[in-house]
């Protein structure tokens, strides 16, 4: 199983996946956020998913509790970098990521998360 | 045709990856790869988690038309499913999934066949044509 870096860069934690994301994987990363939020005191995490060419219902639903957790942790998580057909195809799944902010990119979600206040 | 194995998360990953080469080397857009590699991975899911592991397999078909099709076959030997029109409920999930697995995939190819027997296993089966 290949695991996920996670960077803190200010009070944000960034994670860009970069791997065909497998089951295990994506539980790992949970955890591995919960813990490093936990650890940092970090308030904000973007997940870049520039490279991710699927989304199913697996992935989607463990990206909406990762930020469901992150808010536990007083930190907001917005995923960045959809590709277009990615879209296309969870709305026709039948997901909407409710509960997760979305950004066009990485530093559109930057703004979103420094506008927090 | 090609047949792959389900066994583990990276054997979901591998068939994700072949169905993915077979939908973009016979013309299907990016929006129907997509859609056709993201229904392959929530029915090889299923069949490793529900149906025990199973079998995958890519076929490349013509319609009558001459357009070009990618069909895939699931087929586990597992528990089988009691309620087939149940299960392709959307939101009924037999886990703590959303419910989206089954339905979602139906959704997102141009054709579906569920076939299962309790106590004798699953197979589906779906197309998706170019266009």
């Amino acid at each position: 199983m290949e695991q996920v870096p996670i960077l803190k860069i200010g009070q944000t934690l960034f994670v860009s996946i970069q791997i065909d994301l497998q089951d295990e994987s994506v539980m790992r990363l949970q955890e591995d956020l919960a813990d490093e939020l936990a650890a940092t005191g970090a308030n904000g995490v973007i997940i870049d998913i520039t490279a991710v060419e699927i989304v199913d219902s697996f992935i989607g639903r463990m990206l909406t509790m990762i930020g469901s957790i992150s808010r536990l942790f007083d930190a907001e998580t917005v995923i960045v970098g959809m590709r277009p057909a990615v879209a296309i195809t969870l709305t026709e799944l039948g997901l909407s990521l409710s509960g997760v902010r979305t950004a066009l990119n990485a530093e559109k979600g930057l703004e979103i998360l420094n506008g927090k206040t | 045709m090609d047949e792959l194995r389900i066994r583990s998360g990276d054997d979901v990953v591998r068939v994700r990856q072949q169905v993915r080469n077979a939908a973009a080397e016979n013309g299907l857009s990016l929006v129907d790869q997509t859609k056709l590699v993201t229904a392959a991975s929530e029915l090889a899911r299923n069949t490793l988690v529900h149906g025990g592991g199973g079998v995958a397999q890519i076929e490349i078909v013509k319609s009558a038309n001459g357009r070009t099709g990618v069909r895939l076959h699931f087929t586990d030997e597992g528990p089988g499913i009691a309620n087939l029109e149940l299960a392709l409920t959307d939101g009924w999930t037999s886990g703590n999934g959303l419910g989206l697995g089954l339905s979602g995939a139906r959704r997102l190819v141009d054709e579906f066949e569920l076939n299962s027997k309790v106590g004798a296993g699953t197979s589906v089966m779906v197309v998706k044509w170019s266009r």
